[in-house]
């Protein structure tokens, strides 16, 4: 064995700069994998603070659907949805419900009555922490393709720059649809009377193994009042709130989940697009609302309504969206818990 | 028979094992952070699986070295460096243990499900709560520089000793058997 040491002086400093050069490749490629060097890159740190009203996010709160209330209820399962998706809370029965009413806009100020778009977040549990969490909206299709194409239309719509909205709807031809539905599909005066749509596409696997690729909505067996837009500008900042206080006094609120399954061929990557008419659609169970509690101190407050929280026997798709909306809203789940000093409890005595 | 230079082999392939591991957490980690992508699920499904394993790697690990210990450092290493090995030994154990008890706690806390190895679901390990949340995520947040740093200085020592110093303190952990493995008897 030849003595330790051997050879130390003529090679040492060509073993420093060895030494140097494979740390500083880690450290690079490191500071690279973090998107550091990459400012182009679009994080769900950028997405989310692109989110931003003028007036700054209001802290404490979620980054968008800020405005909202709790609800609990159950999801009382009809059995049909086994047939689909081995999903625990697809079995008959029932099962708690945690969930939030909102209105799609990121600024806490604006009033209920001029958010064309309502949204619902929904969490169903069964046993063996087997979580579904969902957040859906009004609308019938997403207004943007691409979360990309989502991010430039949050640049695009609070740039200074005249024609930024104009070159925006040029490059993206799908944002006329959802332009044409918001200025002819009817308002109405209460949550209980919307439905929520998924729109984006998740795959159900049953218990044999067989999967399809679906889309769900709650449809409301409240009916439809359809209320002009004018008046319901003119309503309190907080109408919707307190209107679905009041109607879930009178009686419990429901509304059918019904799974609808793609076809071959149908545009399943892109919630812009919805699926043709007639596909197979399947009734899994009735949502009921039993109450209502406010935002701030509901328990909806802790739930992060991240559509990636799936039990077993749902998965993500090709659709982008999900990881896209997963990565960003636990963005916004990691701010607003650190900013919750400015978003308070009411103490139980100031109620 | 035991060389009594060398880490036993139980040892030496839990360190590579471990470190392959722990660079990945590293690098899927600020990854997934940073992407909006459908990458972004993969990635996050994989740190957490791998956080898991390596808990159960750490807690063999320990127990192996409680068991066989670790050979002595050369007698002519300085003793600021003897003190920095040991030190950074400390450290190392302590953040092997505490990061994925820590990102464990930290997704219990904010109610989110742990999913790992493909569908297992464990339990939370600590109540929700938006302070307690916030303490979590602070801490597996910059406990991971800190370890990744920690990691790079381990890495620059495990050079120095085995291009300069040349003193058999590498060679105790090599993934290879090497030339310097006594013979039965010999």
């Amino acid at each position: 064995m030849k003595p330790p040491r051997a050879g130390v002086g003529r090679s040492a400093l060509g073993s420093w700069a060895i030494i140097g050069i494979v740390v500083a490749i880690a450290a690079i490629a490191f500071v690279y994998t973090a998107g550091w060097l990459s400012p182009q890159r679009t994080t769900p740190a950028k997405l989310v603070s692109a989110l931003a009203p003028p007036g700054g996010p209001a802290l404490g709160r979620r980054r968008n659907h800020v405005k909202g209330v709790c609800f609990t209820g159950t999801f009382e399962a009809t059995g049909a949805g086994t047939a689909i998706s081995r999903a625990p809370m697809f079995v008959r029965g029932q099962y708690p419900v945690v969930g939030r009413f909102n209105v799609a806009t990121a600024d806490p100020n604006a009033p209920d009555g001029t958010v064309r778009v309502r949204g619902m977040g929904l969490q169903i549990s069964a046993p063996g922490q087997q979580i579904w969490r969902s957040a859906m909206i009004s609308a019938p299709f997403f207004p943007v393709a691409t979360p990309s194409a989502f991010y430039a239309l949050l640049l695009a719509s609070s740039s200074k720059a005249p024609d930024a909205m104009k070159m925006f709807i040029a490059a993206h031809p799908e944002f006329a649809n959802f332009g044409a539905w918001a200025k002819t599909a009817p308002w109405t005066r209460s949550y209980a009377e919307e439905p929520y749509n998924s729109l984006d596409s998740f795959v159900f696997t049953s218990g044999s193994g067989a999967t399809s690729i679906v889309r769900w909505s709650l449809l409301p067996t409240a009916p439809a009042v359809s209320v002009p837009p004018e008046v319901l500008a003119k309503q309190d900042p907080y109408f919707l709130d307190q209107e679905i206080a009041q109607r879930v006094k009178a009686g419990p609120l429901r509304w059918t989940m019904v799974v609808t399954v793609a076809a071959a061929g149908d545009p399943t990557a892109d919630p812009s697009k919805a699926w043709p008419q007639g596909r197979r659609t399947v009734d899994v169970g009735t949502l009921v609302v039993q109450d209502v509690q406010p935002d701030r101190d509901g328990p909806c407050r802790d739930i992060n309504y991240d559509p990636t929280v799936l039990p077993a026997g749902i998965s993500t798709s090709d659709d982008p969206f999900p990881a896209a909306r997963s990565s960003a809203y636990r963005v916004s789940y990691d701010r607003r818990t650190a900013e919750a000093k400015y978003y308070p409890r009411t103490a139980p005595e100031a109620r | 028979m035991a060389d009594p230079k060398k880490f036993s082999p139980l040892q030496r392939v839990l360190h590579w094992l471990m470190a392959i591991c722990i660079l990945t957490m590293f690098f899927v980690g600020v990854g997934m952070v940073s992407t909006v992508t459908p990458k972004y699920l993969r990635l996050i499904e994989l740190h957490k699986t791998v956080g898991i394993l390596l808990l159960i790697l750490v807690v063999i690990r320990i127990a192996a070295r409680w068991r066989y210990g670790a050979p002595a450092l050369p007698a002519n290493l300085p003793v600021p460096i003897k003190l920095a090995a040991g030190l950074s030994h400390y450290v190392l154990y302590g953040l092997m243990i505490v990061m994925p008890l820590l990102g464990w706690a930290m997704l219990s806390a904010a109610n989110y499900p742990v999913v790992v190895f493909g569908g297992l679901r464990l339990p939370p390990i600590a109540p929700q709560g938006e302070l307690l949340h916030t303490v979590l995520w602070d801490a597996h947040h910059y406990l991971a520089f800190v370890f990744f740093a920690v990691v790079l200085a381990h890495l620059s020592a495990a050079l120095m000793h085995a291009l300069i110093r040349r003193d058999g303190v590498f060679e105790a952990m090599s993934p290879l058997p090497g030339p310097s493995m006594r013979q039965p008897g010999g």
